[in-house]
């Protein structure tokens, strides 16, 4: 580590120097890598019965194995379901993500395709291959915490892709951030833990569960709560007023002087 | 009228076929169609009918009658529904306060408009114009006027005092204008500087935790600021403007890193100055596929594992990376400041100071 | 107004204070003077009026806002009713925004309508102006009052960019922030304006009370002494009217001052305000207690500025990669410079216009009657460039927006924009150019044939025609009063040379009148009402050896 400040700062230049800091690089990041998966823990003790995951993997055969391969190991259209966990597969599956339909930027919002059950199966046998994390503890889902403080997290960790009212946002090549304020507790918390597609995960390190649940207490006021203003226009700020005072305001003026300068009949 | 047609003539008669006259490079129509004059004025109904005009009375009388209601209406609302704990009576109180003092002001407006429409005489009148410049005898006058003025002040004649006056009229504002100089102090080298220091850790914004590498899984996107750097510290917000950095987990293999910048991540773990080197604003979104960073203002594009060097948009240069490595205790710390100065261009941002 | 005029019988208390006021101020003269003035009734005319309006409205309702408002920066724990903010770190500025809308009775709505008539006041500022190009009335002897309302224009703009700052909100903070990036890519004085304009480093803690001051104090007074020019030379000029049957360029055709102007008037600024009240009822502005306290770590996506800064931010936005360089050690910030130097030259060609048209027509004649767009095609489509220009521009701002409601790609989309920026203004100068002038030729043959009738005859040696119904003469006059220019060949002055300027001006007079369509002359119009005469005879003819 000297050797690497030393070369920070400019000082000194060896390759010999350079390879052992490589070789010691790899060396860590190899064994680091295995702790850091390892320290993957799932949120909760895990109920599932052999029955679940035999008709979880029934399901799983009929309807996803084409893409995600016989035994979940993934192929060139589908990525890998080993080690994604419970709260993955409900989270695709229950908002109607999942299955996906032809290829377009990312996975699209649909109607749902299985019953509770069959999700909850399919979620066991998952679950069952490899460790990941699972459904979020209802005692977390319940948007009993603090409303303040699950803003302020939500406008420093999420507000930029998804706007500070959960209105949504544009990402780049045709990807967007989904809006939220249709979105149950149990999606958004399994959003924060899976990291689906493009949303970076949030485990429980950065965002322990009581601020998952200060989070989702915030949306939940903002999803019970409309404006005290009037009619929000799309929570999408400036963009939406100045349509509307081009619009609305003046256009209603405009007529109104029309009328004003008419002649009476 | 006469002086009015006079003006007329004295135009037309400037027109010729050359272009050096009054009207440029406009064409005389000497063929034009003659103007028929006013269309002949149409009566109205209320003119005609005295039913008619009656109806209309009552209906100004009324928007007016509504006006007053809804003035009475608003005086209720404000105090039927005043504030409390619970934000609905905002809601409440905006509403009938508005809808009362929207029927105040329209059934004037409203009214006073139908008044003028329906009740006023709607004869259409013409009236003249004259040149906006005055006439040769007012302008002789004018000019007289500056004259004796220039003669009793002896303003052209006295060059030294007129000379002198205007240097000190070019000098009076200059004390003025440098008094604004203490508006703020010289930038001086504070913007080459942040937080970060050497063994700095990382902690999580806004909480101020201190993270491990452990704890930050592939995928992972943490909101950084430098541990104790808290709200009271004098210059809170502005060291947190500089100092914020985006903390991101890949797989080492996806990561390509220059031969300088090798000792600058730790087993994949990267951090960034969130602040866009573009015009300052945070490039906070993250996509975890695509490592991709998106500024939300401006749409500037960084590729994380390729130096975050510009893919698309406005900005020119890569976001300034924080090297880090961990300490004894697992946590993860910064090996230094950042290398350059970071968020947005300025003109000796790379002179070395 | 007859009351002033019984003054001297000094009985009532009217006719009193009449005189009270007569024999201290003089107002019988200023009546008599401006009582029975003459203003032309359009609602085109309505929009400067709509824009004072909503100017005033702005300072009723500002002033009440300050009464409850503290732009102080220093750092406090928000204790009020607003629950997801409870015990959150912000500035007095933004915790007093707060108070203003949660707890103080009728607070929030003077809030909307302090912001919506914002967005009102610049945009109908902005309507009024393209009213004023479109139809010429910045010609001699306006163009100065044109430059004032260009004052006004931007000053408007200024007001609005600082109170836009004031609630010192993550939204408002980011606007702010933007700014300093931009003054920061200023060569070699960025970072000095930066830290005096901060009073430091960004965000510092003075900002906002140096803005509040030029958002309450220094602006509103250059707005009203602007205003106030602006009207005097309106009442110099007195108002432009419609070219038509009885107007003029040497008269004035409309409804005198009292009482009729005076009741549609103030009626209107009433409308103008009741309209206000009504969105700001109903409709949510600037919802700042979504977005926090500012924070410089955090930001929300679709952060945008108001509506009229939309248009510098969407320059920002299309600016291309890669323009930044470097002269030796020193960093030039094209990617920044280059939008700035754009709007600055479009700013600067918007204030200009009626001193290039005037120099390129030479005509130094007075005008008081507006030309109908499509009577001056080149101007009208050198409006539309400029309106399209700024169209994408301000499109441009707007690029996320447009990305996940249209579900586009949001690159294509900046690409897209970027290429529409080059190329739809050059679409909309010919389109716009070609249209005026089919405009024009249908006017004229409407002026010359008539009126279509829809009766189809036939002719007896087989030929079929419409019979046109000439027009009335009212209707006849609407189409053929304009006037008509030639372009100019550049000719030698005194000396016998042919100077650069003469060159240039006679090229452009090309640009401006080359295509053109002069108006129907009483000749062209007695021969085809001759011709449409025989043709009737024949018809009669016809019908009559048919029976």
């Amino acid at each position: 580590m000297k050797r690497l400040r030393s070369k920070i700062n400019g000082m000194r230049r060896s390759p010999r120097a350079l390879g052992i800091v490589m070789f010691a690089g790899l060396l860590v990041v190899g064994t680091g890598y295995t702790a850091v998966s390892a320290s993957v823990s799932p949120n909760r003790e895990v109920v599932r019965t052999q029955e679940q995951i035999d008709l979880g993997k029934k399901i799983f055969l009929a309807n996803c194995a084409s893409c995600h391969g016989k035994n979940a190991e993934g192929s060139v259209n589908a990525p890998s379901l080993i080690g994604v966990g419970e709260a993955s597969v409900d989270f695709q599956v229950s908002t109607g993500r999942m299955p996906g339909a032809a290829s377009g930027p990312q996975l699209e919002v649909k109607p749902v395709q299985f019953t509770l059950e069959e999700t909850a199966a399919m979620a066991a046998y998952i679950g069952s291959l490899a460790d990941g994390p699972s459904i979020p503890d209802a005692a977390y889902l319940q948007a009993n915490g603090n409303a303040s403080s699950g803003g302020e997290l939500f406008r420093i960790n999420c507000a930029m892709c998804h706007n500070a009212a959960g209105a949504g946002g544009a990402l780049t090549q045709g990807k967007y951030a989904p809006q939220l304020m249709g979105s149950s507790a149990k999606t958004i918390y399994e959003a924060m833990i899976t990291g689906p597609q493009n949303m970076p995960v949030f485990n429980d390190a950065n965002i322990t569960p009581e601020q998952k649940n200060d989070i989702i207490t915030y949306l939940t006021y903002l999803q019970n709560n409309s404006s005290v203003g009037g009619e929000e226009l799309g929570s999408l700020g400036p963009v939406s007023e100045g349509l509307m005072a081009w619009l609305g305001l003046l256009g209603l003026l405009v007529i109104i002087a029309v009328w004003l300068a008419a002649k009476s009949n | 009228m006469t002086e009015n047609s006079k003006e007329v003539e004295l135009q037309s008669s400037a027109i010729n076929s050359e272009h050096e006259y009054d009207g440029g490079l406009r064409v005389a129509n000497l063929d034009a169609v003659k103007d028929p004059g006013l269309e002949p004025h149409r009566v109205r109904m209320t003119d005609k009918s005295v039913k008619h005009e009656k109806a209309a009375v009552r209906q100004v009388s009324l928007l007016f009658a509504v006006s007053m209601i809804g003035s009475a209406f608003a005086l209720w609302a404000y105090f039927t529904f005043p504030l409390s704990e619970n934000l609905s009576t905002v809601r409440l109180n905006t509403l009938y306060l508005g809808v009362g003092m929207t029927l105040g002001l329209m059934g004037i407006g409203i009214g006073a408009v139908h008044w003028a429409k329906t009740l006023m005489p709607d004869n259409e009148v013409s009236e003249e114009r004259h040149l906006t410049r005055g006439s040769d005898e007012k302008r002789a006058a004018a000019i007289e006027i500056l004259n004796a003025a220039n003669q009793e002040s002896g303003f052209t004649r006295r060059k030294l005092i007129r000379r002198t006056l205007y240097g000190s009229l070019a000098l009076f504002p200059l004390p003025g204008i440098i008094l604004l100089a203490d508006l703020g102090p010289n930038p001086g080298d504070s913007l080459r500087h942040t937080f970060w220091k050497k063994g700095t850790r990382l902690a999580k914004d806004p909480t101020g935790i201190e993270i491990k590498a452990s704890d930050i899984t592939i995928g992972s996107v943490f909101q950084i600021i430098p541990s104790g750097l808290n709200p009271e510290n004098k210059e809170y917000l502005e060291e947190k403007a500089k100092a914020a950095v985006l903390l991101v987990r890949v797989d080492p293999s996806e990561l390509n890193e220059t031969e300088e910048r090798k000792g600058w991540s730790y087993q994949g773990i990267v951090a960034y100055s969130k602040i866009c080197t573009h015009v300052g604003c945070p490039v906070a979104l993250y996509e975890q596929q695509t490592h991709h960073l998106l500024c939300p203002c401006h749409q500037s594009t960084f590729d994380l594992v390729n130096g975050c060097k510009v893919i698309f948009g406005p900005a020119a240069r890569p976001l300034p990376q924080l090297p880090i490595t961990v300490d004894s205790e697992g946590y993860l710390i910064a090996q230094s400041d950042f290398l350059e100065p970071v968020g947005p261009s300025f003109w000796d941002r790379s002179v070395k100071s | 107004m007859s009351i002033v005029k019984e003054a001297p019988k000094k009985n009532g208390f009217l006719a009193g204070t009449a005189n009270y006021v007569d024999e201290r101020v003089g107002a019988a003269g200023i009546l008599k003077e401006f009582g029975r003035k003459i203003f032309p009734d359009h609602w085109s005319f309505m929009l400067g009026e709509v824009a004072m309006y909503s100017f005033f409205v702005l300072l009723l309702s500002g002033t009440f806002l300050t009464f409850f408002y503290d732009p102080s920066m220093a750092m406090v724990r928000y204790d009020g009713v607003y629950a997801p903010l409870k015990d959150s770190l912000m500035s007095k500025a933004y915790e007093t925004s707060l108070n203003i809308t949660f707890e103080v009775r009728g607070g929030l709505l003077m809030r909307q309508v302090h912001h919506w008539s914002a967005l009102l006041f610049v945009a109908a500022a902005g309507l009024h102006m393209l009213r004023v190009f479109f139809t010429g009335a910045f010609r001699k002897p306006r163009e100065l009052n044109w430059v004032v309302g260009f004052v006004l224009f931007i000053l408007s703009m200024a007001a609005g960019f600082t109170g836009y700052s004031l609630p010192d909100d993550l939204l408002s903070g980011n606007g702010l922030r933007i700014i300093d990036g931009m003054i920061k890519g200023v060569p070699f004085i960025g970072t000095n304006i930066s830290s005096l304009l901060f009073g430091g480093e960004f965000p510092g803690h003075v900002v906002i009370g140096r803005l509040y001051a030029l958002h309450i104090m220094l602006i509103p007074a250059l707005i009203l002494v602007f205003l106030a020019v602006h009207l005097f030379m309106l009442i110099i000029h007195k108002h432009t009217h419609y070219s038509g049957p009885g107007k003029s360029d040497t008269n004035i055709v409309g409804y005198p001052l009292m009482p009729v102007y005076v009741a549609k008037a103030g009626g209107f600024f009433f409308i103008v305000f009741g309209v206000i009240m009504v969105i700001s009822t109903f409709f949510t502005i600037n919802p700042i207690w979504n977005y926090g306290g500012y924070d410089p770590s955090p930001v929300s996506a679709g952060t945008q500025p108001d509506w009229y800064i939309g248009w510098l931010d969407g320059a920002l936005r299309l600016a291309p990669t890669g323009l930044e360089f470097m002269i030796g050690d020193y960093t030039v910030s094209m990617n920044i410079l280059l939008p700035l130097v754009i709007s600055l030259v479009f700013l600067g060609l918007v204030a200009i216009y009626p001193f290039i048209e005037n120099w390129v027509t030479g005509d130094k004649r007075e005008h008081h009657a507006l030309d109908r767009p499509r009577n001056a095609p080149t101007r009208t489509a050198i409006g539309a460039t400029g309106v399209t220009f700024y169209a994408v521009l301000w499109a441009g701002a707007s690029t996320d927006l447009i990305a996940t409601h249209f579900k586009m790609n949001l690159n294509q989309v900046l690409l897209a924009m970027q290429i529409s920026l080059i190329l739809l203004p050059i679409a909309a100068f010919y389109i716009t150019k070609r249209v005026c002038l089919a405009l024009q030729r249908k006017d004229k043959e409407i002026a010359i044939h008539g009126r279509e009738s829809g009766r189809i005859v036939r002719l007896p040696h087989g030929e079929y025609i419409e019979v046109h119904e000439p027009l009335d003469p009212y209707d006849l006059y609407k189409l053929v009063d304009y006037k008509d220019y030639k372009p100019t060949l550049a000719r030698p002055n005194a000396q016998g040379k042919i100077t650069v300027g003469a060159r240039v001006r006679a090229s452009l007079s090309k640009f401006y009148f080359q295509d053109r369509i002069t108006p129907a002359t009483q000749a062209e119009i007695a021969e085809a009402t001759h011709h449409n005469a025989e043709l009737e005879a024949q018809v009669q003819k016809a019908i009559e050896s048919g029976k």
